[in-house]
């Protein structure tokens, strides 16, 4: 179904239809589909889309006026939302990409892509969690980076599995790797459960481990909830990493290579945790075991000099930095915005920007930074990614909300988007009037019922026509649907759809035509049940109240003729001269009416018209006789 | 409100129906089928909710939905109706009216039957807006303002009833087995006897006023008179055909269209309805119980009814509750059943203990505890 977009560039042609761009290049045998969003189309992403949109919503529900400490809860909880939703699609991109291993093409490139994309994103969110939202002050900082690390380090306990379920762990070749792993991580109690097969197996050194496992149990672990104090957990600290300390000068471990690595960790000698980059694999792991041996009790503000430090001193000094390095050394700056503005280079969906943003200008961490074209970052991020979410066919639904929180330009934007959206059943119809009703979008409303009346018109549904007409209000189409009906009457003699101009109700009030429409067949009912005096006060009514056009009212003259030859007189002689005085108003002066352009053959032939007007006179004549005579007549 | 939980499926969905379960056997449903709409490649699909070997690798709820099936579709999947235990009749937006039969062996679909035209404008395609069976007879009706009758052993349509409204048809049911009901987009509910061969309806009921386009109606399971409908303003309607040309009672129900209205199959004194406005409304109804409502526990709304005329005399024993006028003599209550707020709930379908609905969010909502 290409639609009418085509444009040429040199030698190629491209059309474009709702869902993609056709390319077509002279020369070249090969059709090519382009699509400007492949992400949107992905099914697995389809369920980040809805259900963040979901959290979205639930989020721009929240009261300001709550006190803030409930507030940075609810935040809190609200970004882990965020985080889980991402998780689980990774881990479905994950399934799927496992599933078509074998397939050469390049779904598998993509969504291996995919899943590594997302987690970066989840990455970089949660560590905006720990340094934004949930704004850890020091000593619960380090604790919360741990556990970033940890998360994002999960393949330790995939290892640590398989050495333990080997016939002999300690043979393995990564059981050290395992416990040094776990060791820097901070993991103390799984490392010694580790250590404690190897100390099993060594009875002669038993010592030395139980020296190791009593310094690893020591290790003071700040407690948030706890009473105690940071100068007094700094002290604590500081007592054990002395104890350490000596243990290594006194030589202790020195007949076993392995414990003294792992103590030379303990005191946080960086040489030593240099060497193990492998197992660390990543900067930012680094950077946190660093914290946790030397400056556990790290404040915020200083994070960003040892975030530089570790990054130069773990990566090759001749490499770039990654983007995604460059994102996360700008958040331990604390630079939300270089952070927003490096993210939005990077991916190619503003999903996660907007959201992340969005979220953050609700803990009131965004400066009121105006960009140059007036509204601020939020909203721009957020605009850019419905406008987006609007090509899709079917997640358009979902940018309506997004609009709705963007107070400046949302609804501008909405406004012009709605109306593009393909009407092809009454339903989706219906449910775009709904979007433009709710938000009281006049002239959006009229111009799609316009369109579906048309439409209905068209295939000559009139009642449609005239149910779209009611919605908008509009009373220009409901008299042009009236006129339709009248034509009809005029070429069969017979109402069509009687169905419904029997049962219009108060939307008779809409357009006078249509009011006459429903009155004239009421007449013609009360005539079909013998009615006459009240079809007669009513055909009259319809003249002098000047409902009837003009126009119709020879039709009506004549429709007046059989109530006139009735043996009984049915109208009066006040009744008798106003229809009289009707015939006299349309015949006198300019003689007939001109041709009305909907009744051109009511006027075709002039004699016939004579003949009836002296038919007309006649009988109302005639009836005027009547009915003086019958009002004058005194029972005696 | 526990045991409701999204799943989130990729495409919106236009309609859920449970696979009937034997009369004689008293199970749970455990598969259901759903529609999509919007989409460049529209699916029917049947879940499974039970565990007869047809999990997944997480079912981290139990009752997780699993796709057992799927199969493409042509144009949005306007009505789905379950012709019998295996084969389900779906309407569609380019006027088809098909047939899709379930393998159980090998658990596909297939395609037995397809009348690609039933719907339609004399050039141009118009939607099949609602499908209705009694197997082996279908009733599908569409924006073309046609009734067709179709017969599932054979090839041609049976009947077609052309013209029978000037606006859209938006939904059928029977009322008897010879007997169906059609609500139209200007507020009229027009009931047809297949036995006369005129093409005209045998009795139009409509509310006075305003002409509010009906989309929804259903009869009461037990009393063949009692028909509710939902229309374009949310309000519930509850009519007797046998008597007068007006619904007998209006509640406000919801804010936007209510798309369907279900009763209860074996449980009649409960009806379902689901809005656009995102919201899932429980409705229960009893006037013999003595513990007035605000005694209740749960989250109950309360909602106003106003009856459009006291009910008219006869034996108080066989007039249904839903017939009580006066709120004072019955009691009515409304639970929302979704846990919170979503994009318009499109469907929803109620069967035994078990409720499932579809929504405009891609997500749907099993719940197997509905408290009936």
């Amino acid at each position: 179904n290409i639609q009418n977009q085509m444009c040429m560039l040199n030698n190629t042609f491209i059309f474009s239809n709702k869902y993609c761009d056709i390319l077509l290049v002279r020369g070249c045998p090969f059709v090519h589909e382009v699509r400007k969003d492949e992400d949107i189309c992905s099914p697995i992403l389809r369920k980040l889309f809805n259900e963040s949109h979901h959290i979205f919503v639930g989020l721009q529900g929240i009261r300001d006026d709550l006190p803030s400490k409930n507030k940075k809860t609810q935040f809190v909880s609200i970004s882990k939302n965020y985080r889980s939703v991402i998780r689980a699609c990774m881990e479905e991109l994950q399934q799927v990409a496992g599933k078509v291993e074998g397939k050469s093409d390049g779904s598998n490139r993509k969504s291996s892509w995919r899943v590594s994309i997302l987690l970066a994103v989840e990455l970089i969110w949660n560590l905006c969690e720990v340094l934004f939202i949930d704004a850890a002050p020091a000593g619960s900082l380090l604790l919360h980076l741990l556990d970033w690390v940890r998360l994002h380090k999960a393949d330790v306990d995939e290892k640590a599995r398989d050495v333990l379920q080997s016939e002999s762990p300690t043979e393995h070749q990564a059981y050290w790797d395992v416990v040094i792993s776990y060791v820097l991580q901070g993991r103390m109690d799984e490392a010694r459960q580790v250590l404690m097969k190897q100390a099993a197996l060594q009875p002669a050194a038993r010592g030395m481990f139980k020296l190791l496992d009593n310094l690893l149990i020591k290790m003071p672990i700040f407690n948030p909830s706890g009473a105690q104090t940071l100068t007094e957990f700094d002290v604590k600290w500081r007592h054990w990493h002395e104890e350490v300390d000596r243990c290594l000068q006194d030589q202790s471990f020195a007949s076993n290579p392995h414990l003294e690595v792992i103590c030379k960790i303990l005191v946080g000698d960086e040489d030593v945790l240099l060497e193990h980059k492998e197992l660390l694999s990543t900067w930012y792991h680094f950077l946190v075991t660093r914290l946790l041996f030397s400056h556990p009790i790290v404040k915020p503000t200083e994070l960003h000099y040892y975030a530089q430090s570790s990054m130069h001193m773990f990566l090759d000094t001749r490499s770039v930095p990654e983007p995604l390095d460059s994102i996360l050394l700008a958040a331990f700056e604390f630079d939300i915005h270089q952070v927003i503005k490096d993210c939005s280079i990077a991916l190619n969906n503003w999903w996660f920007v907007a959201h992340l943003t969005d979220l953050m200008d609700h803990c009131k961490l965004l400066q009121s930074h105006n960009l140059h074209f007036g509204s601020n970052l939020r909203e721009f991020l957020l605009l850019e990614y419905a406008s987006g979410l609007f090509t899709h066919h079917s997640l358009w639904q979902l940018a309506v909300d997004y609009f709705d929180h963007c107070p400046e330009f949302g609804r501008v934007y909405l406004e012009l988007q709605i109306e593009r959206v393909p009407l092809d059943t009454e339903r989706k119809a219906l449910k775009v009037l709904r979007i433009c009703e709710q938000r009281q979008m006049t002239e959006q409303v009229r111009s799609i019922c316009k369109i579906m009346a048309k439409g209905a018109l068209r295939n000559n549904r009139l009642g449609s026509a005239l149910s779209w007409s009611i919605r908008a209000k509009d009373a220009a189409f409901a008299t042009l649907i009236s006129e339709r009906f009248l034509q009809d009457y005029c070429a069969n003699g017979a109402f069509s759809d009687l169905d419904l101009i029997d049962n219009l109700g108060s939307a008779m009030l809409l357009s006078d035509r249509l009011t006459f429409l429903g009155k004239y067949r009421e007449f013609h009912r009360l005539y079909g049940e013998k009615c006459f005096s009240d079809a007669a006060k009513l055909l009259l009514s319809l003249m002098t109240a000047k409902i009837a056009p003009r126009t119709f009212w020879m039709t009506l003259l004549t429709d007046a003729l059989p109530l006139l030859e009735q043996k009984e007189v049915i109208f009066s002689a006040d009744q008798t001269h106003e229809l009289m005085f009707c015939l006299e108003d349309l015949t006198s002066g300019n003689c007939l009416p001109k041709p009305d352009r909907w009744f051109p053959f009511l006027f075709q032939d002039e004699d016939i018209d004579t003949t009836k007007i002296e038919i007309l006179r006649l009988a109302l004549a005639r009836n005027l006789a009547k009915a003086i005579v019958k009002e004058g007549t005194v029972e005696v | 409100m526990e045991g409701i939980n999204a799943k989130y499926v990729s495409q919106k969905i236009s309609k859920t129906r449970w696979r009937p379960v034997s009369s004689s056997s008293l199970q749970q449903p455990d598969i259901f089928a759903t529609g999509s709409w919007d989409n460049e490649d529209n699916k029917i699909s049947l879940w499974s909710i039970g565990d007869n070997g047809v999990s997944g690798m997480d079912d981290e709820f139990e009752g997780d939905p699993q796709l057992v099936c799927e199969y493409k579709h042509n144009g949005d999947v306007m009505d789905l109706q379950f012709l019998d235990q295996d084969r389900i009749v779906t309407a569609s937006s380019t006027g088809a009216v098909t047939i899709f039969r379930h393998n159980h062996n090998n658990q596909t679909l297939s395609v037995p039957q397809l009348w690609e035209r039933a719907h339609h404008y004399p050039c141009g395609k118009a939607p099949c807006t609602g499908v209705v069976c009694n197997s082996p007879e279908i009733v599908t009706v569409g924006e073309d303002g046609r009734i067709i009758l179709f017969r599932s052993d054979q090839e041609g349509v049976t009947r077609t009833i052309e013209n029978a409204d000037s606006s859209t048809i938006h939904a059928v049911t029977f009322l008897r087995t010879t007997e169906i009901l059609t609500v139209n987009s200007i507020g009229q509910l027009k009931l047809w006897d297949f036995r006369q061969r005129s093409n005209e309806p045998s009795q139009i009921l409509s509310l006075t006023g305003d002409r509010v386009p009906l989309h929804c109606v259903d009869r009461h399971p037990n009393q063949q008179h009692i028909v509710a409908t939902g229309g374009q303003d949310g309000m519930l309607c509850i009519w007797d055909v046998r008597q007068g040309k007006m619904p007998f009672s209006l509640m406000e129900a919801h804010s936007a269209e209510m798309w369907e209205v279900h009763f209860h199959p074996s449980n009649p004194d409960h009806l379902f309805s689901c809005s656009e406005d995102g919201s899932l409304l429980h409705w229960e109804t009893s006037s013999n119980s003595d513990t007035p409502s605000f005694l209740q526990g749960g989250r109950n709304a309360s909602i106003t009814s106003r009856s459009a005329i006291a009910p008219a005399g006869g034996n108080q024993s066989l007039i249904s509750a839903w017939l009580t006028g006066d709120s004072g003599k019955g009691r009515l209550e409304t639970t929302h059943m979704l846990p919170s707020q979503t994009l318009s709930v499109n469907s929803l379908d109620v069967l035994g203990q078990c409720l499932v609905c579809g929504t405009d969010g891609e997500a749907i909502y099993v719940n197997r505890l509905v408290p009936i």
